[in-house]
C-alpha cells in the first residue's frame, strides 16, 4: 500500500513544477553535454545520448526525486586517456562496466560509506570539480581571436545580466541564441559545434559495444571503470545531501547508486558515456520548481527532442558561447562561501579541503583526491581523539606503592604517550596501574600495556592492572551500543 | 480504552467529521484523537525560470527556500492550531473531554497510516480541503486512506443525523464479513435496526451466504431483515438507503486490485458517492 502513495508522491504530486523545470533544465543540458563531450575527447552525439539516457533511467530507477543526472564533467574527466588510446568502443564498455560496479555497490550498500567523506572533502571535491572545469575552457581561450575573447565576454555578460530583465526565460540559452544568431549575421568564421564532430540526426538505438570480449579488454576498461563508478557515486550521493536539504525531504541513498549504475549501462548500450547527478542542474532543477521524478524524464526527453529536431542549428553554435556558459558553471560549482570559512574552521579541516582540490587538479582524478582527502581527515582525527587522555598518578604514603590512574582514549595514536606517561625509573615495590577509566581500542593500546607491565616488572616491581575487562571492552569489533544509552554510558563514563 | 482518530481539515466536513467521532466515542466509550495534518505539497513555490548559477547558488537558494517555507509553515501552523481547538471546543459541547490532539507534518495518508495503528477506528471526511470543488466528487485521499488502513473506517457525510437505522450490503467478500463480524461483537451497532441486503443476481450461493450472516446478526438487539435485491449494487443500496431512510450504511471495501478500480471504477467509491448517508467501510 505504501509502495503506490510512494509512486505517487514521487511522480504526481507536482505535474505543473516538474514539466515547466524539466524545460528549463534540458535548455541547459545542452550546452553541457556538448561542452563535456568536448572535455571527454568524443562527438557531441555521445554526450548527448548519455545526458537522455542517464537523466530519463536514472529520474525512474534512482532513490532521490527532483535530482538531475547526465553526462557530467566529473566522469568526463576521467575518460580522457581512455578515448585518446583506446577509442569510443572501449569507453561505451567501460560506461557499461562501470554501471555493472554501481549496482553491486547498490547491492552491498556501500551508500553508508559515504560518511566517511567529511564535509572538508566535499568542499575540495566541489572546488576541485569547479577548477578542472574552467581548466578544461583554457585551450579554447589560448591564441584566439579577439573577436573570441569579445563573444566569450559578451555570452557571460548576456549569462549574469539577464535574468535581472526577466527570469522566466534561461539566460544560458538567451545567450547561446544571440551569440549563435551574431555569429551567423555578421559572417564570423569561429569554430563552431559542428566542427567538433558528429551531432544525432535521429533516436538512440541499442547496440553493443564493439569490443573484443577478453580479459585484455577487461584490463584495459576496468581501471577506468574503476574510478568512474566512485567518482560518479560519490558526486551523486553528495549532490542527493544537496536536494536532500534544499527539499527537505529524505532519499535512499542505496537505491540511488543501483538506479545511477543501471542509467549508465542504458547509457552505454545506447551509445552514451558516462555520467552521474549533477549538483548544477540539480539546483537549477529545485530552483525551477521541480521536486518529482517526472523532472528528470521531462529534462531527458525534451533535450532529445530539440537535439533531434534542432540537430542543424545547434551546429552553428560558436564555441565561444559554450565557454561562456561552461565558465558559468564552473563559477556556479565553486563553493566560494568555503573561502571566506577558511579563517573560521579549524586549520585542520583547511588543510584537508585544500589538499583535496590540490590533488584532483595536479592528477585530474577526483577519486585520488578524495582519497586522499579522506584519509587526512581520518588523521587528523585520530590525532585530536588522542589528545583526549590523561595519566594522573599517586604514591602511596610508605612511599612503596605507584598508582597510575589511566584516563581517556588509547589506541595506535595514544600508545606512545600512554607510555611516556609512565616513570619506569622510580624505585618502588607495587606498580598499579588503573585502567578502569580508560578505553583501550586496538592492539597497539594493550601492546603497549604489555610493555609497560614487562618493564616494571624488570626493574623488580609487582605490577597490577586493574579494570582491563572494562577498558578492553571496545575492543570487540561490531560492538553497537550507539542506540542503547545506558550501554554507552557505561563504556563512556567517566569524561 | 478504545481510541478513535478524526481526522480533520479546512474543508466543510471538519464539523461533521468531530460529530460523527463523538457519536462514536460515546458509543465505544472511546477517547478521541483529532489529527490535522499540514501537507508539504504546496511549499515554497519560487518562480525562477532563469536556470543561471550565480556564486553560492546552492547555499542561496537554500537560504530562500528555508524562508519561504517557514512563513507557510508558521500560516499552517496557526491554522492548524486553530482547526485543532475548534475541534475541541466542539467536543466539549458533546461532552466528550477525553480529547488529544495530534498535529503533524508529512503526507495525510501517511500519516493516518502511522497513527491508526493505535487507533481502533478511523473518521475522515468524505471529501478534504484540497477536493472542494466538484459536488459529488471524492476527495482522493479517502481511496488511499481507506486501502492503507487496517482499522475500519468512517467516513462521514456533510452532516451529522442521529443514527438509528443500518444498512449493510454484503457481497459475501472477506471484507464484508470482517464488517458483519463487527457489527455481531462490537458494542459501537448494538441496539439498532439492521438491514442486510445483497445486491446481484439470486443464486443459492449469495443466498446460503446472506442467511449465514444474518443468522450471526441475529442475536443481538434490534431487528435484523435480511433481504436479496436483483439488480447493480449501486442502484439497490442507493434505493434502499433513499426508501427506507437509512442513516448510516456499512459496507466491506476497495474489494479488487486498484488496477481494476482504475479501469471500470470501484464499486465502493460509487457508493460513497450516491450515497448521502455516513458509510462504515471494512477492509
Amino acid at each position: 500500500m505504501h509502495l503506490f502513495t510512494a509512486v505517487r508522491r514521487d511522480w504526481l504530486s507536482n505535474i505543473r513544477g516538474d514539466v515547466l523545470a524539466g524545460i528549463v533544465v534540458a535548455l541547459a543540458l545542452i550546452p553541457e553535454a556538448i561542452g563535456f563531450s568536448v572535455i571527454a575527447g568524443v562527438d557531441p552525439k555521445v554526450g548527448l545520448y548519455a545526458s537522455f539516457a542517464i537523466a530519463v533511467t536514472s529520474a525512474i530507477t534512482g532513490g532521490r526525486p527532483g535530482m538531475i543526472s547526465a553526462a557530467t564533467a566529473a566522469t568526463a574527466l576521467l575518460m580522457v586517456d581512455l578515448v585518446r588510446d583506446h577509442g569510443l568502443e572501449y569507453l561505451l564498455a567501460a560506461t557499461i562496466l562501470m554501471g555493472l560496479l554501481q549496482i553491486g555497490a547498490g547491492f552491498v550498500k556501500l551508500g553508508r560509506l559515504m560518511r566517511f567523506v567529511s564535509k572538508s572533502v566535499i568542499t575540495g571535491f566541489v572546488n576541485a570539480l569547479a577548477i578542472l572545469i574552467f581548466l578544461a575552457q583554457v585551450p579554447e581561450l589560448v591564441g584566439v581571436t579577439p573577436v573570441t575573447y569579445a563573444m566569450v565576454a559578451a555570452g557571460l555578460a548576456i549569462i549574469y545580466l539577464f535574468p535581472r530583465l526577466t527570469r522566466v526565460v534561461p539566460s544560458p540559452l538567451v545567450a547561446i541564441m544571440a551569440l549563435t544568431g551574431a555569429a551567423i549575421w555578421f559572417g564570423l568564421d569561429m569554430r563552431t559545434v559542428g566542427d567538433l564532430g558528429e551531432l544525432p540526426s535521429a533516436l538512440p538505438t541499442f547496440l553493443v559495444p564493439d569490443v573484443p570480449l577478453t580479459l585484455e579488454t577487461l584490463r584495459i576498461i576496468l581501471p577506468y571503470s574503476i574510478a568512474l563508478a566512485a567518482v560518479g557515486l560519490l558526486e551523486s550521493l553528495l549532490t542527493a545531501t544537496i536536494v536532500d536539504d534544499l527539499t527537505d525531504t529524505p532519499s535512499d541513498k542505496n537505491r540511488e547508486c543501483a538506479g545511477q549504475g543501471v542509467s549508465n549501462v542504458v547509457s552505454g548500450f545506447l551509445g552514451g558515456m558516462g555520467g552521474c547527478a549533477m549538483i548544477g542542474q540539480s539546483v537549477i532543477n529545485v530552483k525551477s520548481g521541480g521536486r518529482g521524478r517526472l523532472s528528470g524524464v521531462v529534462a531527458g526527453s525534451f533535450l532529445l527532442f530539440l537535439i533531434v529536431v534542432l540537430g542543424e542549428w545547434v551546429s552553428m553554435i560558436p564555441m565561444a558561447a559554450l565557454v561562456a556558459v561552461m565558465i558559468m558553471v564552473s563559477i556556479g560549482t565553486f563553493s566560494w562561501s568555503s573561502v571566506r570559512d577558511i579563517r573560521a574552521y579549524p586549520v585542520s579541516s583547511t588543510v584537508v579541503m585544500l589538499s583535496t582540490v590540490a590533488v584532483v587538479v595536479w592528477t585530474h582524478d577526483l577519486a585520488q583526491g578524495v582519497i586522499v582527502g579522506v584519509l587526512l581527515s581520518g588523521i587528523f582525527f585520530a590525532s585530536k581523539v588522542a589528545r583526549l587522555f590523561a595519566v594522573r598518578s599517586r604514591l602511596s604514603e610508605d612511599g612503596r606503592v605507584r598508582t597510575y590512574e589511566v584516563r581517556g582514549q588509547v589506541f595506535f595514536a595514544s600508545a606512545e604517550t600512554f607510555l611516556a606517561a609512565l616513570d619506569f625509573r622510580e624505585v618502588v615495590e607495587k606498580v598499579v596501574i588503573d585502567v578502569g577509566h580508560a578505553h583501550f581500542w586496538d592492539v597497539s593500546a594493550i601492546a603497549a600495556l604489555d610493555k609497560a607491565v614487562i618493564k616494571f616488572r624488570r626493574e623488580g616491581a609487582e605490577v597490577e592492572v586493574l579494570g582491563l575487562n572494562e577498558a578492553s571492552a571496545t575492543m570487540v569489533d561490531r560492538f553497537a551500543v550507539h542506540n542503547d544509552p545506558v550501554a554507552v554510558e557505561r563504556m563512556t563514563g567517566g569524561h | 480504552m478504545p481510541k478513535v482518530l478524526a481526522c480533520v481539515d479546512a474543508s466543510v466536513y471538519a464539523a461533521s467529521v468531530v460529530d460523527h467521532a463523538a457519536w462514536a466515542a460515546g458509543r465505544m466509550g472511546a477517547s478521541i484523537t483529532i489529527l490535522h495534518v499540514i501537507g508539504r505539497k504546496d511549499r515554497g513555490g519560487l518562480s525562477d525560470l532563469s536556470g543561471t548559477l550565480g556564486v553560492d547558488a546552492n547555499s542561496n537558494l537554500l537560504q530562500a527556500l528555508t524562508e519561504a517555507d517557514e512563513v507557510n509553515a508558521r500560516l499552517a501552523q496557526e491554522r492548524g492550531r486553530a482547526l485543532l481547538e475548534a475541534a475541541r471546543a466542539r467536543l466539549q459541547e458533546h461532552g466528550v473531554t477525553r480529547v488529544d490532539l495530534l498535529h503533524r507534518h508529512g503526507s495525510f495518508v501517511e500519516t493516518v497510516c502511522e497513527a491508526e495503528a493505535e487507533a481502533d477506528l478511523v473518521v475522515v471526511g468524505k471529501r478534504g480541503a484540497n477536493a472542494d470543488f466538484a459536488r459529488l466528487h471524492l476527495g482522493s485521499n479517502l481511496e488511499r486512506v481507506v486501502r492503507a488502513a487496517s482499522k475500519p473506517v468512517l467516513v462521514a457525510s456533510r452532516g451529522f443525523r442521529d443514527i438509528r437505522r443500518l444498512l449493510l450490503a454484503f457481497d459475501g467478500g472477506p471484507s464484508s464479513w470482517r464488517a458483519v463480524e463487527h457489527l455481531a461483537a462490537k458494542p459501537l451497532f448494538g441496539g439498532f435496526d439492521l438491514d442486510v441486503v445483497t445486491a446481484g443476481a439470486d443464486t443459492a450461493s449469495s443466498r446460503d451466504a446472506l442467511e449465514e450472516a444474518a443468522a450471526r446478526l441475529r442475536h443481538r438487539a434490534g431487528a435484523v431483515e435480511a433481504r436479496l435485491i436483483p439488480g447493480e449494487p449501486e442502484a439497490v443500496i442507493g434505493n434502499h438507503v433513499r426508501e427506507r431512510g437509512i442513516d448510516l450504511l456499512v459496507m466491506g471495501a476497495y474489494g479488487h486490485s486498484r488496477v481494476r478500480s482504475l479501469l471500470v471504477g470501484s464499486t465502493t467509491s460509487a457508493m460513497i458517492r450516491t450515497c448521502l448517508v455516513p458509510v462504515m467501510l471494512f477492509r
